[in-house]
């Protein structure tokens, strides 16, 4: 995240605090509002937060604390299939970031899922893919092992 | 900014039966006047998809918001114009038809969109998640609530 960290010493220079939590799961969204003040500083460090993770997920809460059931889905979802490493973002501590993140889809809900930095839709499309096993073929382009298809091979 | 079509409402109607029972439960050929949004989503997706088959549920009771709120929905669109299409691109299309309601006063959309093959070859509609609580107190909620009240 470099644009972050950049925006970051930028905000420090200038004097305005900066606060940084880091979430359950490791992940750290700056979320003040206030040094990410132009939009296009939120769509470019999008831009680079997409990128970064094979698997990344715009959230209600966090994949330990959901605070929404289509974002506890999405989890869900990818836990079945083995998926506990990506990052995620809870867009309920970050106003900014929640706007921003619509903006950046062109997609007006969350939850939404990225993988290998493109847009795979938000948890009815999730939802889908896994049970019609597309899920499992989109995790494998990106390198990820289903366990779902581990399981499957094994009972064969 | 409202929707033009809010500002067109027409009081309630009178003309409610008192012996329907479960009131929320709405079979999609009954359009409630008292509800505007679900009455324009409605319109919106028969217009710009023209589906064969439409459900438009109002699910806001299932979620953490008043009685009555217009916030939560979950929209059944068949239609041919999804042939060819994968999902993402037809999930496009409905929230494009419903953009306007999207920036207003609907908070959440769940969508299953189907072409007719698919749905005759499984006609059924899912289920949402239970609500784990996330409009309560979210200010970005009120705002739409407010937006669908006025």
């Amino acid at each position: 995240m470099n644009s972050l960290i950049r925006n970051t010493a930028r905000c420090l220079r200038s004097g305005a605090a900066v606060y940084m939590p880091r979430q359950a799961d490791g992940r750290v969204w700056t979320s003040s509002a206030r040094f990410l003040c132009a939009a296009a500083d939120v769509q470019k460090a999008l831009g680079d937060i997409v990128q970064k993770d094979k698997v990344v997920v715009f959230m209600k809460g966090t994949p330990a604390q959901p605070m929404c059931g289509f974002s506890n889905a999405v989890v869900q979802i990818l836990r079945m299939h083995g998926v506990d490493d990506y990052a995620s973002y809870n867009v309920l501590e970050d106003s900014e970031l929640r706007e921003g993140v619509k903006a950046f889809s062109n997609w007006p809900t969350i939850p939404q899922v990225y993988f290998s930095g493109e847009f795979v839709g938000g948890c009815d499309i999730l939802l889908q893919m896994h049970q019609n096993g597309d899920l499992v073929e989109e995790l494998k382009k990106c390198g990820i092992s289903s366990s779902l298809l581990e399981a499957e091979k094994e009972s064969k | 900014m409202l929707p033009s079509v809010l500002r067109c409402v027409r009081p309630v109607s009178t003309s409610l039966s008192l012996s329907r029972p479960l009131a929320h439960f709405r079979p999609h050929m009954d359009p409630d006047p008292s509800r505007p949004v679900e009455r324009s989503i409605r319109t919106k997706l028969t217009d710009q998809l023209t589906p064969d088959h439409l459900e438009v549920h109002n699910e806001s009771h299932m979620h953490a918001v008043p009685p009555g709120s217009e916030s939560h929905f979950r929209v059944l669109v068949v239609s041919s114009q999804f042939e060819g299409l994968p999902l993402i691109k037809r999930h496009r299309l409905v929230n494009e038809a419903l953009k306007e309601e999207l920036s207003s006063c609907v908070h959440a959309l769940a969508i299953q969109a189907k072409t007719p093959e698919q749905w005759g070859s499984n006609p059924s509609l899912a289920k949402s998640p239970p609500c784990l609580g996330g409009s309560r107190g979210d200010h970005t909620v009120e705002e739409k609530l407010k937006a669908g009240r006025e």
